[in-house]
């Protein structure tokens, strides 16, 4: 049910622009819209990390994934269990860029007879959660090109590795494909897998959707209706340079469905789930070092009146007994 | 004794989910499943809300008449407080990574035991009470409205999670379940729905200095019991301090190892080793607790129990703390413990009087763990020792959480098992190190109504100590926490009979040989040594 009212959300979002261009609206998809989703993800993002960032880290809580540092003579792990600044960083980066805590993850096995629990390497999440990534990121840099005039070297070069199988013309990004297979894992993941179908809420398939109407939209406008890029970017550039303005030349309307999901991401992103990648910079057992027993780590709201039930008392408590069992008191009865 | 069904019927486990929403799924209570509720006269005496004699079972829990309210003032509060709160409450992709990544949900199915889910209990609410628009979606947004079976049912799944943080590891945001379910005991408290097993040693704790109430005379009767043992068996007399003034080491670690059978022979095993090395320690018997049962309940409780640490090293006057073999005690000591009552700047940075090594990694807290003193011994040869002396055993050994995904201690006590033990075997490398199982009774849960689920949970470590039982005849499962002492020795017998449990520091006291003393015939457990069965009487 959440899949689908997701779907209908997404078709929703795809037909409106479609249907509105053609009534004449095209300087409202083509233009207001795009600058309140601009807005309306930088400051609700930056919102969002604000909000993070200024509310405090009371304990130094790291979930450590390998050996403390400690006697000289044994080996730590100072990137699974950083004890220091550098050690965090390099942690981050492989969280980051490589999934390190994905790449761990294993499948659990029952078997009756024995019984036996068996756990095997499960890393087909983490391949396609990181081919989902790295196409996004690489389809990201490649539409620089709509918005820069002259395109900056690494955006070309971007471009060209992107093509270099050079199958088809107009030329076929790989990255267009594989950003299919992988949504299209992750969708079908959460669709027959019957424990994350469980887990599964709308606020789950609505982003996968609509990456994915994007996508198609894309390759629906690139590959099969060949719009006119010339005009795309003219209106592109004239966003971006705060001079915007409709092109002369039509633009065919798949380019506004395409534009529109892109900005309903924009709009959605600080709100959901989505900001996993900036909260993943502030999870407080990832980016704080194993630390708190060789120096001190603050807690900002620690209550110095919390005091331990005194000695005092527990030997007044006692006393009597502590003497008859010849322990020591520092007041005599 | 609590049934349980025999294994055979208990590892008939379906992992697969019901068609119906979780939401739509009541919660059962039946025996087996809960711990149980916090006496009134327990709450009163720690000041906790609405003392009350009720049951989980009951169909009205008596909550107070505006506890929706008294809740959600808490759950602000709790956000405001903690970056992990907020953090883990919103950025969940629901991966599903942490599915099966916990011992409950491995040993018993229950969706509800995926953290995942567990977390999703939370913030169902949060969503429901706090996001405009997933209040109007409602359960397609998986927001749901406070209500009192949401306390039900968070009580049943908090109170069974043992806050051992696997799925964090595996987790790519590093979302705690632990953390995630501190807060919400932290919200139960509110209402006065919580367990008598946790609350009852708190305040225990809190009075005579332990979680088992045993009062000063008594702790030094049956420390002096030990000392007998240790004169049968060594024919060497051992006259440990107590609250002595003056000496250069204050020792603390958990009380159930001078109560309770086998964590006495662990107990025996550091008086055996001070005594050899002659160290300059004492006991305390208003600091005779090491584990900390505050942190399954709250912050302010384990800042409480935890400051005696300190008040006991400043009025004795000790340079610096050693502390004994315990799970959750070291996630304390190294992850709370100075932000909470430290720094303590009258205390030195740990340095061995016997080997000089100085321990920088314990320079905030000047408190040194036992393995690591230990380790640094044997590593430098100031231990006399006859690992011969354990033959008996095959052992291998059980990460505690804790010390595990809270500190990184792995090498450490493996290095000195390996130096006292001659047969040592790792289980799978899936259920140790970081990737360690739980014992199936950390967070407080290791009580007797609570067995059944206990041994569910216990399943997947119980089966790794099985693999190595049966592959390289493995009979002892070594450890260095005074919970796993108390719930693996069931656990086993269940999994894998035929294996018994040891502390680390029994083995080091079994091979330990002190000056003068007479030819052992016996282990610490007063079985005969390999080739003196016959020597007996």
């Amino acid at each position: 049910m959440a899949a689908f009212y997701s779907f209908l959300a997404v078709l929703a979002l795809i037909v409106i622009p479609w249907l509105g261009v053609g009534m004449g609206m095209g300087a409202l998809f083509g233009i207001v819209l795009p600058y309140i989703a601009i807005i309306i993800f930088m400051v609700g993002f930056t919102m969002r990390i604000v909000d993070w960032a200024k509310s405090p880290v009371p304990f130094c809580i790291p979930t450590t994934g390998g050996q403390q540092k400690s006697l000289p003579w044994i080996k730590n792990s100072p990137w699974d269990n950083p004890y220091d600044k550098k050690g965090v960083f390099m942690r981050m980066v492989l969280e980051v860029l490589c999934f390190r805590s994905l790449f761990r993850n294993t499948s659990v096995k029952l078997q009756q007879e024995g019984p036996k629990v068996g756990y095997s390497s499960e890393k087909s999440l983490w391949l396609f959660a990181l081919i989902f990534h790295y196409c996004f990121l690489l389809i990201l840099v490649r539409h620089l090109r709509f918005f820069m005039a002259p395109v900056p070297y690494p955006v070309h070069i971007a471009e060209f590795m992107d093509s270099i199988l050079q199958i088809g013309l107009p030329v076929m990004y790989q990255s267009d494909v594989l950003i299919l297979v992988g949504l299209g894992f992750l969708l079908a993941r959460r669709v027959f897998d019957g424990k994350v179908r469980y887990i599964s809420l709308m606020q789950d398939y609505f982003p996968l959707l609509l990456l994915l109407g994007i996508v198609v939209t894309g390759v629906w406008m690139r590959y099969v209706v060949k719009v006119d890029v010339i005009a795309v970017k003219e209106l592109a550039m004239g966003i971006v340079t705060l001079h915007p303005h409709m092109p002369k030349a039509a633009i065919d309307p798949s380019v506004y469905a395409h534009l529109t999901l892109v900005c309903a991401l924009f709009i959605y992103f600080p709100f959901s789930k989505l900001m996993h990648m900036g909260g993943v910079f502030l999870s407080p057992t990832r980016v704080v070092p194993n630390m708190s027993r060789r120096a001190m780590w603050v807690n900002p709201w620690n209550d110095p009146s919390i005091k331990p039930h005194s000695y005092a008392a527990y030997e007044d408590d006692f006393r009597e007994k502590m003497i008859e069992a010849g322990l020591p008191v520092d007041k005599k009865a | 004794m609590a049934k349980y069904p025999p294994p055979e019927e208990l590892i008939k486990i379906n992992y697969t989910t019901p068609v119906k929403s979780w939401m739509d799924t009541k919660t059962a209570f039946k025996p087996g499943n809960f711990s149980y509720p916090g006496k009134p006269e327990i709450l009163k005496y720690l000041g906790m809300p609405n003392p009350r004699v009720w049951s989980p079972t009951d169909d009205d829990w008596q909550l107070p008449p505006d506890w929706q309210r008294i809740v959600m003032e808490k759950f602000r509060e709790k956000l405001k407080k903690y970056r992990s709160f907020k953090i883990f409450m919103d950025v969940c992709v629901r991966c599903g990574a942490c599915a099966d990544k916990c011992h409950f949900f491995i040993g018993g199915g229950d969706p509800k035991n995926m953290p995942v889910l567990r977390a999703e209990l939370l913030r169902s609410i949060y969503r429901g009470e706090f996001s405009a628009a997933a209040k109007v979606l409602g359960k397609l947004a998986g927001a749901r409205k406070l209500e009192e079976d949401v306390i039900k049912e968070w009580f049943l799944y908090f109170y069974q999670c043992t806050e051992c943080r696997r799925c964090s590891l595996f987790c790519p945001y590093g979302i705690d379940t632990a953390e995630i379910t501190m807060m919400a005991r932290e919200l139960l408290h509110e209402v006065g729905c919580n367990i008598n097993w946790i609350l009852e040693p708190a305040a225990n704790c809190n009075r005579t200095g332990n979680h088992l109430g045993i009062q000063p005379h008594a702790y030094k009767d049956m420390m002096d019991f030990l000392c007998d043992d240790i004169e049968e068996i060594t024919g060497k007399r051992i006259r440990p301090n107590v609250n002595k003034k003056g000496c250069e080491i204050l020792f603390i670690t958990p009380s159930g190892d001078i109560f309770a059978d086998p964590g006495i022979y662990t107990y025996m095993g550091y008086l055996i080793l001070f005594e050899h090395l002659g160290l300059d320690v004492t006991w305390s018997t208003y600091a005779s607790e090491g584990g900390n049962f505050g942190l399954f309940t709250s912050d302010k409780m384990m800042k409480k129990l935890n400051a005696k640490m300190y008040a006991e090293a400043e009025r004795l006057g000790a340079k610096w703390i050693l502390g004994g073999e315990c799970g959750h005690m070291w996630r304390v000591i190294n992850q709370y413990m100075s932000t909470m009552n430290g720094p303590a700047d009258f205390l030195e940075t740990p340095v061995s009087p016997i080997t000089g090594t100085k321990f920088d990694a314990a320079a905030g807290t000047k408190m040194l763990h036992i393995a690591e003193f230990t380790a640094d011994l044997i590593k430098h040869g100031k231990l006399n020792l006859d690992p011969s002396r354990n033959d008996n055993f095959k052992t291998t050994f059980h990460d505690s959480c804790n010390p595990a995904r809270g500190m990184g201690l792995f090498e450490e006590p493996r290095y000195v098992l390996k130096n006292v033990c001659r047969y040592f075997y790792e289980m799978p490398e899936n259920t140790i190190r970081e990737q360690t199982f739980c014992c199936g009774g950390g967070a407080g849960l290791n009580n007797e109504e609570f067995t059944e689920t206990r041994l569910r949970g216990g399943l997947p470590r119980g089966n790794a100590v099985k693999y190595v039982r049966d592959r390289h005849g493995v009979n002892n499962l070594a450890c260095v926490c005074a919970i796993d002492r108390a719930t693996l020795p069931p656990l086993c017998d269940y999994w894998a009979p035929g294996v018994g449990v040891s502390g680390l520091h029994e083995l080091v006291g079994n091979a330990i040989i002190l000056d003068g003393e007479k030819k052992r015939t016996t282990d610490l457990r007063q079985n005969p040594l390999p080739g003196m069965e016959d020597e007996e009487e």
